[in-house]
């Protein structure tokens, strides 16, 4: 699913922000990756979502090698691949429902279908009432729900989330977290970034752990116990 | 597509791309004039052409004294009887006087003045009469006779038409240009200003096409708004050269030798295509701009 060999990365002439990752990851896995700010989980996740290129070493998603995969291809690449941003990067002008359906819209899915799949996830994640709302008019906990909304509305095959319960309470941390374990059991891959150890103690889910741009892993619980 | 693709990217609400617009008016403004003069130049110079084409003018010495020394008959014998040859007729003094008359006015006697003599002559085109040989008899018959068939005076105009088109061509080429670097300039700023929209799309997996697709859309819609207005514009301007033209009578004179507005109604529409043409150009501007900006994201 996903496969890391050496990989470094630095931007610019910059330092080597990470260093010799080498990671796989099985599909249908669930990851949590840690590591205190600054320890690179935005860059690794962003290798792994295409927004950036290795400096060196070998990444490879879904069996593909990105460094010679064809660039008409990486769309299709890409629409595998949930992505909630840390900043959530909703479209300001676009409702949440617009916001909620981009990804099935650039991958030309019936509008019948757009509207369904999307008023009953945005539903489902408590924001029915908020299907006309524009992203400015909503608190963050209510933008991060439409940011997780976009990122499995076509149920990826590989969900990356960069603090994804970071701006809502604790029951709805569970519950997102709750959605993210229901879509892992239908086969989805998942890796989630997250400060929160009270959340990763509560899941029996390895653990990637950046630490100095270096990766190390270990059992999420042990971890927490330990 | 297009109406989706409308959805995504808030250019409408740029105000860095609103001047877009009023160049391409400006664009098509300049371009409709150049194009205007174009057609009439060369429907003038076809005009001419046709209409001299088959004609020749013989033109014999003045009379010594001004007595009829029987020249004229005998040109008119000799050239009514060369075969291609299909009318001769003499100028006769009144003709005369009206062809001198801006230069000498209308009180004139042509008989009284030592002025060469004319005649027209109409040939029929198809028959290849040999001017060379025509114009050796009649010199031969009428000393100091000579035969002009007005090809060096159209050539004259003819190359001077051609000039007029190169330039025109050449400024409506330089106004495309320009208007192809405010289009560049405008999707570039577009592209900077919604950086983070565009990244978003990317990265959700919408394809270089989705993305240019929203641009190239918009820059159509202001490329034909200002191709309208641009257009409006020229022909505002050209219907008041043609009315000033017919009304102001020292332009009529001029007419004469510029003819006014006049060329097939077909070639007048062309002019109705630079609104379509603007946006057309826009829009593949626009394509280009974002497919190569595009290009450079992982």
């Amino acid at each position: 699913m996903v496969r890391f060999e050496n990989v470094g990365m630095r931007y610019g002439a910059g330092p080597e922000i990470l260093r010799d990752i080498t990671l796989h990851l099985e599909p249908g896995s669930f990851h949590f990756l840690t590591g205190s700010s600054g320890a690179g989980k935005s860059s690794l996740l962003k290798l792994m979502y295409l927004a950036e290129r290795p400096s060196r070493g070998l990444i490879s998603l879904f069996d593909r090698d990105i460094a010679t995969l064809p660039r008409r291809e990486m769309p299709g690449v890409r629409r595998r691949i949930g992505v909630v941003f840390q900043d959530f990067r909703l479209i300001d002008h676009l409702s949440a429902f617009d916001n909620a359906a981009l990804p099935l819209r650039v991958a030309g899915v019936d509008e019948n279908q757009v509207k369904e799949h999307v008023t009953e996830l945005l539903s489902w994640v408590g924001l029915g009432d908020f299907l006309a709302a524009k992203p400015p008019t909503l608190s963050g906990g209510q933008q991060q729900r439409v940011a997780i909304a976009r990122a499995v509305i076509r149920r990826p095959n590989l969900l990356l989330a960069d603090e994804p319960t970071g701006n809502v309470d604790e029951e709805l941390a569970l519950r997102l977290m709750r959605l993210f374990e229901e879509l892992n059991k239908l086969g989805t891959t998942l890796v989630i970034a997250t400060h929160n150890q009270g959340l990763v103690g509560r899941f029996d889910h390895p653990l990637l752990h950046l630490e100095n741009g270096e990766l190390h892993t270990e059992r999420a619980r042990a971890r927490s116990l330990g | 597509m297009i109406l989706r693709a409308r959805l995504d990217l808030p250019l409408d609400r740029d105000g860095s791309v609103r001047f877009l617009p009023w160049i391409v008016a400006l664009m098509v403004y300049l371009a409709g004039l150049a194009l205007a003069g174009t057609l009439v130049v060369r429907d003038a110079a076809m005009r001419w052409d046709r209409g001299l084409t088959g004609t020749l003018t013989v033109e014999l010495p003045a009379a010594a004294g001004g007595r009829n020394d029987g020249a004229v008959e005998r040109a008119l014998k000799l050239l009514r009887g060369t075969p291609g040859v299909t009318r001769a007729d003499a100028f006769d003094a009144r003709r005369t006087a009206e062809l001198l008359e801006p230069w000498l006015g209308k009180d004139i006697d042509a008989e009284d003045l030592p002025l060469p003599r004319l005649i027209d002559v109409e040939t029929e085109p198809r028959a290849g009469v040999d001017l060379a040989a025509l114009g050796e008899r009649l010199a031969a018959e009428v000393p100091g006779a000579r035969v002009d068939d007005h090809r060096r005076w159209l050539d004259r105009v003819l190359r001077t038409a051609l000039a007029i088109e190169i330039v025109a061509v050449m400024v409506v080429a330089l106004v495309g240009l320009a208007a192809v670097l405010a289009v560049i300039f405008a999707t570039r700023t577009g592209l900077a200003v919604h950086h983070g929209i565009v990244e978003v799309l990317h990265l959700i997996g919408a394809r270089d096409g989705y993305i240019a697709r929203q641009f190239e859309w918009h820059a159509l819609r202001l490329g034909i708004k200002g191709g309208i207005a641009g257009l409006a514009l020229a022909i505002l301007t050209l219907i008041g050269i043609a009315t000033a033209a017919t009304r102001v009578g020292t332009l009529e004179d001029a007419v004469r030798v510029l003819p006014a507005l006049s060329a097939p109604a077909s070639e007048w529409a062309l002019l109705l295509l630079l609104p379509v043409v603007a946006g057309l150009v826009a829009m593949l501007t626009a394509r280009i701009t974002v497919l190569r900006a595009l290009k450079r994201l992982p």
